[in-house]
């Protein structure tokens, strides 16, 4: 009888997790309230599931309490049922698709990955009828290099690289890439741990274009990254925000729209894009070859351009918005901290995009990355 | 009838062990494009350090866990049976939360700002780098892998019968000399699966080198991730690494089972 009482307290318990979880999806109702739903009931009675990948920290999920939970206003609207998946490096997404064992209906892929993939026909052609927020959409990022006639690509968000550094320590904002190089932060700068952002940040100080394919020129990169080495404390992605935030480092190069959200939650971090030029990156919607629910796949992208739900994410994640609705939905003050979008002039004549690099060129880049990682030096 | 029985597990250990090896060794020995070639076994030889670093790492840390192990599993299995069993779970306790989560929490233990340092420095002591270096790779092994030696050692020590160390006493032994000449030889059983199962993983480990080990500490099992999952996507060269790594635990393996053989009859599997 004793074990009876035990077991039942436990599945109350349990039941208790659950229901807690399950709570209500006012925020999502009523952002959802006025959309088109003739259009999303569609595919309501079909039971369609999707595979959504996406970059960690990078869709308004309502784990703050404020904000809609993305995912789940879609669900609600479309019947759809959404799988949610995340990864943490282009590179990553690339493996465990030619893996072939994922079923991603949508992914998010940057620029270069977006050519490199459309190259090796993994991508599907986008219907952009079953899309009509497209016109959201501005023309700054549409027909852009890595997909010139937008047939595999909608932009999601879009930004720079530049440093995020501890005012604390360093006071004076008047640096530029070589702060990465300079020996009094020995251990306590940060690296990206991904070869393209690391490259492009070697190649700016050598004046290089971001996108050499040229042998000698990478090798020069990469003796410049060995040098920078010694100093670099860990290569890391978005580990960068704890060890920032607890002051483990005080320099580190990263994404623009981190920073902001970085610098939100704690006052002492500073960011600079440097003024001798950075990569600019577009992250946008694609749909694999292999997807078997592309017409849900393009709904998705679809709810993901409308204006509302466009803000949701932009204030959730901070990066920069392409979709001209939801930049008349910002605050003036995101519009103009002069961090998420930098004037055209810089844009245009300080910044360069990834392009997809021949293979050549990527697996010289490759080999030279796990060289620079694995340089051996003890230090007991 | 006993064939039948065994026929799943026959099943399973060839889809799930024999096959993958051979899809290792395939890849280990094709192009990308699928031809022949040795160049991902030869390439291996230019990440010698590596390996030597890995077999290092993993070596010390088996010995660390085997000289704090052993006592502690001698003194756990001399206590009386209720006793033993709270200490068994406490050993197990930190195996029961995910081995990330604990790995990381090193890093705010031992970080430049953690919560030694902040100790320190409370009673003006400089702070010390700890965390991202070596050490802290392998104290990160120990920490992880450790309940792994406690285990076999105890299992076989509380198997021991009293009375032989009683009688060693009536023969003249100190008590010293009893452990010497009869705990560790009837223990050896433990010592050795012991080792095995704190060596072998600690050898391929990888993200105990990325969360502590900072910028220079890559081991052998960090590479092969890179060249899978991460940042130089080569999977033909991921599995020439996997298949010398393997080939060389193999080795290890061969060398502690002989050692185990000259004076047990009790095998270990590997």
């Amino acid at each position: 009888m004793k074990k009876i009482w035990c077991l039942a307290s436990i599945l109350v318990l349990i039941a208790g997790v659950f229901t807690a979880c399950g709570q209500n999806n006012q925020l999502e109702t009523q952002v959802i309230s006025n959309m088109d739903k003739e259009y999303y009931s569609q595919l309501a009675e079909e039971g369609v599931e999707i595979n959504v990948a996406n970059w960690g920290e990078y869709i308004s999920d309502g784990s703050d309490g404020e904000s809609i939970n993305v995912v789940k206003a879609f669900e609600l609207l479309t019947g759809i049922k959404v799988n949610y998946i995340n990864y943490a490096t282009n590179e990553e997404l690339y493996a465990k698709m030619k893996a072939g064992a994922s079923n991603y209906d949508i992914i998010i892929p940057s620029d270069y990955m977006i050519s490199k993939m459309a190259g090796e026909n993994m991508l599907a052609h986008i219907d952009f009828n079953n899309i009509p927020n497209y016109n959201n959409i501005s023309d700054d990022y549409k027909g852009l290099e890595f997909d010139p006639e937008d047939k595999y690509s909608v932009p999601y968000f879009w930004g720079t690289v530049g440093i995020i550094y501890n005012k604390n320590v360093i006071k004076d904002d008047n640096f530029d890439w070589e702060i990465l190089w300079d020996e009094k932060y020995k251990d306590n700068m940060l690296m990206f741990d991904n070869p393209r952002d690391a490259f492009a940040i070697a190649q700016i100080r050598l004046g290089y274009s971001l996108n050499t394919e040229d042998t000698k020129e990478l090798e020069k990169t990469a003796e410049l990254l060995k040098e920078q080495k010694g100093l670099v404390q860990a290569y890391v992605m978005d580990e960068i925000f704890d060890r920032m935030g607890a002051e483990e480092a005080v320099v580190a190069p990263y994404y623009a729209g981190d920073a902001v959200s970085l610098m939100a939650e704690y006052d002492f971090l500073g960011f600079k894009v440097p003024d001798s030029g950075t990569n600019m990156f577009v992250d946008s919607f694609c749909i694999p070859a292999t997807s078997k629910n592309k017409k849900a796949a393009e709904m998705f992208i679809n709810f993901m351009l409308e204006p509302e739900i466009g803000l949701a994410n932009t204030e959730f994640v901070c990066y920069s918005t392409p979709n001209t609705k939801t930049y008349e939905l910002l605050s003036d003050q995101v519009k103009n901290d002069g961090i998420s979008y930098p004037s055209k002039e810089y844009l245009n004549s300080k910044t360069e995009a990834f392009k997809c690099l021949g293979s050549g060129a990527d697996k010289v880049m490759s080999e030279l990355w796990t060289e620079i990682r694995s340089e051996v030096n003890i230090d007991l | 009838m006993k064939k039948i029985a065994a026929a799943p597990y026959q099943l399973w250990m060839a889809i799930f062990v024999i096959v993958p090896l051979f899809i290792v060794a395939y890849f280990a020995f094709t192009t990308d494009s699928g031809a022949f070639t040795l160049e991902n076994i030869i390439k291996t030889a230019d990440y010698a350090p590596i390996f030597a670093r890995s077999i290092g790492f993993a070596a010390l840390a088996t010995v660390i866990c085997l000289i704090i192990a052993y006592p502690l599993a001698y003194i756990i299995a001399n206590m009386s049976k209720n006793v033993q069993s709270t200490m068994i779970m406490i050993v197990m306790l930190p195996m029961w939360m995910n081995f990330l989560l604990r790995t990381y929490a090193w890093q705010t233990i031992i970080g430049n700002n953690g919560i030694i340092n902040n100790l320190l420095s409370m009673v003006g002591i400089e702070p010390i780098k700890m965390l991202n270096t070596s050490g802290a790779v392998i104290l990160g092994m120990v920490y992880d892998y450790i309940p792994f030696m406690i285990l076999p050692l105890y299992t076989v020590m509380a198997k021991i019968d009293k009375s032989i160390m009683e009688a060693a006493g009536d023969l003249g032994c100190n008590g010293f000399q009893s452990i010497l000449k009869v705990t560790i030889p009837l223990s050896m059983p433990g010592i050795i699966s012991g080792i095995t199962m704190v060596f072998v993983p600690a050898i391929s480990t990888f993200i105990i080198s990325k969360m502590l080990g900072g910028s220079s500490n890559l081991l052998i099992g960090d590479l092969i991730e890179m060249q899978f999952l991460g940042t130089s996507y080569n999977p033909n060269l991921g599995a020439g690494i996997s298949f010398v790594l393997m080939v060389i635990i193999l080795i290890v393996m061969a060398f502690i089972n002989l050692i185990d053989k000259s004076d047990q009859e009790e095998k270990v599997i590997i």
